[in-house]
């Protein structure tokens, strides 16, 4: 409560000169006397389940619209870590300890995870949103990639025990045999999320992937990385285990081809406009015959339209087919 | 029986140390049965098969192809250079667009009937082929090549006009040119899984046989002309891996399909970096048979006997590595050399032949390289008492007992008939070691307990998961890897996505 009143404060001060000037400088808090200091957060990546700096020290610095800045405690400009090699095989081998645990819960139990997911984003709403307005994006804008989000991570959930039947099979071999056609998880899956839309690309690359069983290292979008640590908020207050979600930040440039070339990796998605970088992470892939899907990114419209931007496919790419054969007789 | 059994207590059977070899007096001397060539046709050389036509390479070259059992040169075939691998990719271009994404998806599936019907009119004489040409026994080349040739473009074909069912609420849509490169252990069969599918999903192809084996594939390219499938649509190119090369790297063709080494496969992986060509990969493995010590042990040792002496061994997913619960490997070590005891090598021609020739001169030294590292790294070897033939190239059924999991011939596919046999103690141990490879293509388990396998059908990470069976293959069953064995799949609903772009 007292945040929102010091939030609607600063606003209200503001709202004059903002809005007349166009770039005018906000209120600072010390220049009216009863305005309360905010606390500033620290951004973090999210490794583990828990957030962390990057081992390197190292961080890059993102400015907030400056329109939309006064609605959360941050200062103008925002300091995010920029993550490194070590990191990304910090967060791999957070993926790899993960990987048994949510492989093995249910498929119901994974649909119901992930829905409760929906419901922090959904009680974050507001949060979300005015993330992705201070990154630059229109508030109806936001608030539409937001409800879109939330009602993907609703569509993942229900499908976390469906999509097994839809593609597990019973094959009619030739002979005295029972043969069966599974869909199984594949691994730790990389995934090098698009530039924008910040929110709804990460969590339309990275829902797909766990709902199949897989636990994910996500290199989220350089160009709003804090909605990207805002989102691993809710994914830290649900009840997803530690490290089946890890979210990086930093450049996809850098990272990931590393992501691409570690071992322990068996998948990556990746969204990338340059088209050095996908040529750079297939090549790199082919070390240990990684699954590697690139794709140059949709228009923002395409990620809002549930045909396209979601799907069984999204399943369906990193998950494996295993064949069983059993005699039938005595 | 020169063999004495002795029965101690219970119902163990005890084996006194001598009797390691069975002698069989002459009870188990078989008569020559050979299978006989004069019906075969084989032309002295052979031409490229590109839109329809028989033509000679650019290149001008030819190269023998010899067979592995008697040395003797069985046929000059062309060698593709890139402009005719470049030829072939334009005509398959052409028959895609002129022809083949033209016709009723129904009257594609007939085309592709017709080559299965075909296959089987000429079964016998595509057998004996095969076994010249790869050295295969003639009862496996008889038996499971052949027939499960002609299967899979059966199966396929009716998939044609049925591509709506598959992928119920998606739309899918061929992709164009198929450029397919396979292996030499499984010639004819090898093109039937690739070009079934391809045909069958409305793609054209280009295909290039193996070069120590093209023979069947170049009978597959008249069976194809003699079905009057339109100019183009199937383009066989003959060559080695240049030619291979050639057809990977052509920028118009639009999917790549390899079966072949794995180390063959990052190359093709790594130069289709950048480019928009589809890519499915079949490589190789290393695969555990898991036997515990509830097994029916007799079925068990047929089933070790088959996973990895079937076609020499040269198997992507033999069950090379043995894993026996450690109660029960002295038993099963002394019921396998008993079983070996049996085993014919020699003729591929034979009827009676269970173990053929090693396919070339080259995999016969990578066979004795792998195997003389297997004794000098300590492991004890032992190597089923067979005569050798003084022409071809042969390695008797053999295998290693006492290697460590660090053994080279327990990590490297050896892709011949050697096995390695490792113990463990719990299932645990057996998942763990069983997993311990970068490869991920097929694994087996004896067992007596379905929870067992079950378990372990869940927890191994392979393709392909034969319980009390191995090697058993069928194109309604979906078969490819894990890991680096490969990706994509071969056969069944699931194989068609190899060859259609799927929404």
């Amino acid at each position: 409560m007292v945040e929102k009143k010091r939030t609607e404060t600063a606003a209200a001060a503001a709202e004059a000169p903002a809005r007349s000037s166009g770039d005018a400088p906000l209120i600072k808090p010390w220049a009216t006397q009863k305005a309360r200091v905010s606390v500033a957060k620290a951004y973090k990546m999210f490794v583990g389940g828990a957030f962390v700096r990057s081992e390197s020290g190292r961080y890059f610095q993102v400015q907030g619209a400056s329109d939309a800045r006064a609605a959360d405690g941050d200062p103008e400009i925002v300091n995010v870590p920029r993550g490194s090699r070590k990191d990304v095989r910090d967060a791999v081998l957070a993926a790899k300890n993960a990987l048994g645990g949510w492989e093995k819960r249910t498929a119901f139990n994974r649909g119901q995870i992930l829905y409760r997911l929906a419901e922090v984003m959904e009680s974050r709403r507001p949060e979300l949103v005015q993330s992705l307005v201070r990154s630059g994006v229109a508030e109806a804008a936001a608030a539409a990639e937001v409800e879109a989000s939330i009602d993907r991570a609703v569509f993942y959930a229900g499908f976390a025990d469906k999509y097994f039947a839809l593609l597990a099979s019973s094959n009619p071999v030739a002979g005295p045999h029972f043969n069966f056609s599974v869909p199984e998880s594949m691994g730790v899956v990389g995934v090098v999320a698009p530039e924008r839309p910040s929110l709804l690309g990460l969590v339309s690359t990275v829902l797909p992937v766990v709902t199949g069983g897989n636990t994910c290292v996500a290199l989220a979008s350089a160009a709003d990385p804090r909605t990207a640590i805002v989102w691993s908020e809710c994914v830290a207050t649900s009840d997803m285990p530690g490290g089946v979600v890890n979210v990086l930040t930093g450049h996809a440039k850098e990272l990931s081809p590393h992501l691409a070339k570690h071992r322990e990796v068996i998948g990556v998605d990746a969204w990338v406009v340059d088209a050095d970088v996908r040529r750079s992470i297939e090549s790199e892939g082919a070390d240990n015959v990684k699954r590697v899907k690139t794709h140059v990114p949709m228009d923002p419209e395409a990620w809002l339209d549930e045909r396209r931007g979601q799907g069984l496919g999204w399943i369906e790419r990193f998950l494996e087919t295993k064949t069983v054969w059993h005699p039938v007789g005595v | 029986m020169a063999t004495s059994l002795t029965k101690t207590g219970g119902t163990e059977i005890e084996r006194k140390p001598d009797s390691a070899a069975l002698d069989f007096g002459r009870a188990w001397e078989y008569a020559p049965a050979p299978e006989a060539t004069d019906h075969v046709k084989i032309d002295p050389k052979y031409g490229l098969f590109i839109g329809g036509r028989w033509v000679s390479p650019r290149s001008g070259k030819y190269f023998q192809t010899i067979s592995p059992s008697t040395e003797q040169v069985l046929a000059e075939v062309a060698e593709a250079n890139a402009e005719d691998v470049a030829d072939a990719v334009k005509a398959a271009r052409e028959g895609y667009e002129k022809y083949w994404s033209k016709l009723r998806a129904a009257d594609r599936a007939k085309y592709v009937f017709r080559i299965s019907r075909a296959i089987q009119e000429k079964a016998r004489e595509l057998a004996i082929v095969e076994s010249m040409d790869g050295g295969k026994p003639i009862k496996e080349s008889r038996d499971v090549d052949v027939p499960l040739a002609a299967a899979h473009f059966f199966y396929h074909a009716g998939w044609a006009d049925k591509i709506e069912y598959a992928f119920q609420g998606r739309k899918a849509r061929p992709l164009g040119v198929a450029g397919q490169i396979i292996p030499w252990n499984f010639p004819l069969l090898m093109a039937a899984w690739k070009l079934a599918p391809a045909l069958a999903c409305g793609n054209t192809v280009v295909l290039k046989p193996a070069e120590t084996t093209p023979l069947t594939a170049l009978l597959l390219a008249k069976i194809i002309e003699e079905a009057e499938l339109p100019p183009g649509v199937v383009n066989i190119v003959t060559g080695a891996g240049e030619t291979g090369a050639a057809v990977a790297s052509h920028p118009d063709v639009n999917k790549v399909a390899f079966t072949g080494s794995t180390d063959v496969g990052k190359r093709i992986q790594r130069a289709l970096a950048g480019t928009t060509k589809r890519l499915t990969l079949e490589l190789g493995g290393k695969a555990a048979n898991i036997v515990f010590a509830d097994a029916p042990l007799d079925q068990a040792v047929e089933g070790i006997i088959n996973g990895i002496y079937f076609n020499q061994g040269h198997v992507c997913c033999a069950g090379s590595r043995l894993l026996v619960e450690e109660s029960v490997h002295d038993v099963v070590v002394r019921k396998l050399k008993d079983r070996m005891q049996t085993l014919r090598m020699g003729d591929p021609l034979d009827k009676n032949t269970d173990v053929g020739a090693i396919n070339s001169k080259m995999q016969l030294e990578r066979i004795r390289e792998l195997v003389a590292s297997g004794e000098e790294e300590g492991a004890e070897r032992y190597s089923a008492p067979v005569k050798v033939p003084e022409k071809g190239y042969w390695f008797p059924p053999t295998f290693f007992t006492g290697a460590s999991q660090s053994c080279r011939i327990a990590r490297e596919e050896i892709f011949g008939p050697v096995l390695t046999v490792m113990t463990f103690r719990t299932p645990e141990e057996a998942i763990e070691k069983a997993n311990n490879t970068m490869y991920g293509l097929s694994a087996g388990i004896w067992t007596d307990k379905g929870a067992k396998i079950f378990m372990l059908a869940t927890k191994l990470k392979a393709g392909v998961i034969w319980g009390n069976t191995f090697n058993k293959f069928d194109p309604s069953s979906p078969f490819g890897g894990y890991k680096e064995s490969g990706f994509g799949r071969e056969g069944g609903r699931q194989g068609l996505a190899a060859y259609l772009e799927v929404e």
